[in-house]
């Protein structure tokens, strides 16, 4: 039988990735815009900004919608991936 | 174990709500009040009367700051809208921050004249609760408040996905029906004004989106600084000369202003370092004379009149910003508009409020003994009273004190905040004494009573009393006292339809409630 607390600890998981995890993800894409969109610096900073809630949003209601606490972290790790992969590469000169 | 979509989304929907739903309520509350920010402010300074007439009154501030503030860092006008009648003027000395303004802060009326208002902050305390939140470093407020409005966008999503029929949530509401009832007026509330909580709610999380998502800024610039010149073209201050010299009329920059935008009014004005030959005037577009809130900033030689080249117009992304925030903060709206923001305000703090209570509701019927509720269920009960009854019964007490506290006393602003305060603690304890059956109807009554009471009060202590106000065609000060009064209605009414709560049903609950059990 399971242990009696591993509900509570599944719901927090999620919660983690929600609040936590939402936040990191919409920040990195914040950045990530700010950095690689084809237009001024102020505009393209203002898009991240905008966009922002949006992605913290939608990455809370997955963290709450998909089948486990563990998917919602694989989830989360597949999002956030590629926006610090382009941050990575913009800001050591690779690319842009 | 596995659950589907919809019931995922509920828990989340349930509990997102229930965590922040109080804060909320107080934020939907204060906000819906901020809509009408101006004509508060107006009924709590009596004292200013007459007509508005922006460049007098302009004019009348320059003057007042050339005799009182010679030689300060800058002088800055708070130009009245279209809804107002005074200017504020203030100064800042060498070395104060602008934290201070209220310090050297006056008014001046519409014949340029300055007046002695009593002190208040005014509709300005509520609209600044609704998101610095109040005895709390401001940071903190708004942090706090932006994770509640997250919490309120997730909360609006996870709603959406839970529902069945949102089409025929428009036209269901069954009536003393208890549960049933409180989740129809829950989905009411949150569908027909489905757009507006969905706008409000982002629309408030970019008004401050500088600040809790600066990390744009940070990969982009060196530092934030240059990022926020950078967007609003404004230039490096000026440095003094040493050498004296007047200033050229203010009224004449007003009116280069205004020939550039349309005739559209100018809502603030900066001079800085007055008096210096290098002194310069600012000039920004009112908030309120366009949907898009960031008006522009002029710069002008103070010495010549002479305007300088326009900074270059925003870029679309800074447009869709600027419209946004506009839209929040509704100070474009005309009246018909205007009532319109605040009813779908009103309806925003229902829905808080009938989620709240819904909480509640669904669960006192599965209590194992509902005579002694766990502790969880008994807190949220309380709570609900306490801030649903509490913050409305606050606010009446600020406007009461308004009325009462003496003009001369020291840090008067000061405390007629923390008579709202008190007034909110006071009801809270009393929710917390008494027992639940009653707190609901007595809370109720007494907030009615309160506001009931402010027209009264403020019949007695000024000139200008709702009947006068009539008389006179005052629109501003008649509107306010007759608000009062339809909240007071409001309120008893809920009091009077809990009290006759037939006893029938009340029988039915609790013999529904020990079928469960």
């Amino acid at each position: 039988m399971r242990h009696p607390i591993a509900p509570a600890l599944r719901i927090a998981s999620r919660a983690f990735v929600a609040i936590v995890g939402g936040y990191v993800a919409a920040a990195l894409y914040a950045a990530t815009m700010a950095r690689w969109l084809p237009m001024p610096r102020t505009e393209a900073v203002m898009i991240g900004m905008l966009a922002s809630f949006a992605i913290y949003a939608g990455v809370a209601i997955m963290a709450f919608a998909v089948g486990s606490a563990t998917r919602a972290w694989i989830w989360l790790a597949a999002g956030c991936l590629p926006p610090a992969l382009a941050l990575y590469l913009s800001t050591h000169g690779v690319f842009a | 174990m596995k659950v589907g979509l919809r019931q995922s989304m509920a828990f989340l929907h349930t509990w997102a709500g229930l965590l922040f739903g109080w804060l909320l309520l107080a934020v939907f509350v204060t906000g819906t009040t901020a809509y009408f920010q101006d004509e508060i402010t107006r009924w709590m300074q009596p004292e200013i009367k007459g007509e508005r007439h922006l460049v007098a009154s302009a004019e009348g501030a320059v003057d007042y700051m050339r005799q009182h503030a010679q030689g300060v860092e800058t002088w800055s006008i708070q130009l009245p809208g279209k809804r107002s009648v005074a200017a504020m003027g203030y100064w800042k000395e060498k070395g104060e921050t602008y934290l201070q303004w209220r310090d050297h802060a006056f008014m001046v009326d519409g014949r340029g004249v300055r007046v002695d208002a009593r002190d208040t902050t005014g509709g300005w305390l509520l609209y600044r609760l609704h998101f610095d939140l109040h005895y709390v470093p401001v940071l903190w407020g708004r942090w706090t408040v932006g994770l509640a409005a997250m919490f309120m966008l997730v909360a609006i999503v996870s709603g959406v996905i839970t529902h069945r029929r949102i089409f025929a949530d428009f036209f269901t509401l069954r009536l003393g029906k208890g549960q049933r009832s409180w989740l129809d007026a829950h989905n009411l509330g949150a569908v027909l004004a489905l757009p507006f909580h969905v706008m409000i709610t982002y629309t408030g999380l970019v008004t401050l989106q500088a600040a809790y998502m600066p990390w744009g800024i940070a990969a982009a610039y060196e530092r934030p600084a240059d990022y926020h010149r950078e967007l609003t073209g404004i230039d490096a201050p000026p440095t003094r000369s040493g050498t004296f010299a007047a200033s050229a009329p203010i009224a004449d920059m007003i009116a280069q202003a205004r020939a550039r935008w349309n005739g559209a009014d100018p809502g603030f004005i900066a001079i800085l370092i007055p008096g210096d030959a290098n002194s310069v005037v600012k000039i920004t577009q009112d908030t309120g004379t366009s949907m898009a809130t960031r008006g522009e900033t002029l710069t002008f030689d103070a010495a010549t009149g002479h305007m300088r080249t326009p900074p270059a117009s925003r870029g679309g992304a800074a447009m869709t910003e600027s419209v946004m925030v506009g839209l929040h903060a509704g100070r474009f709206a005309p009246p018909a508009l205007r009532w319109l923001y605040f009813l779908s305000g009103l309806m925003g703090s229902a829905m808080v409020a009938t989620g709240l209570v819904l909480w509640t509701a669904k669960r006192r019927l599965r209590l194992p003994d509902p005579t002694r509720p766990h502790v969880g269920f008994r807190l949220v009960e309380r709570l609900n009273v306490a801030t649903i009854a509490g913050l409305p019964f606050g606010i009446a007490v600020y406007f009461i004190a308004n009325r009462l506290l003496p003009s001369a006393m020291t840090h008067r602003a000061a405390w007629e905040a923390n008579w709202l305060f008190i007034g909110w603690g006071a009801l809270l304890l009393y929710v917390f004494l008494r027992p639940p059956r009653r707190v609901w109807i007595e809370s109720l009554s007494m907030v009615a009573v309160a506001y009931l009471a402010v027209p009264a009060v403020n019949a007695l202590t000024t000139d200008r009393g709702l009947l006068r106000s009539f008389v006179a065609g005052d629109l501003v000060f008649a509107g306010f006292d007759l608000s009062m009064l339809v909240t007071a209605a409001g309120f008893a009414f809920a009091a009077w339809k809990l009290f006759r709560r037939p006893l029938a049903r009340v029988r039915e609950t609790r013999s529904r409630r020990e079928r469960i059990a």
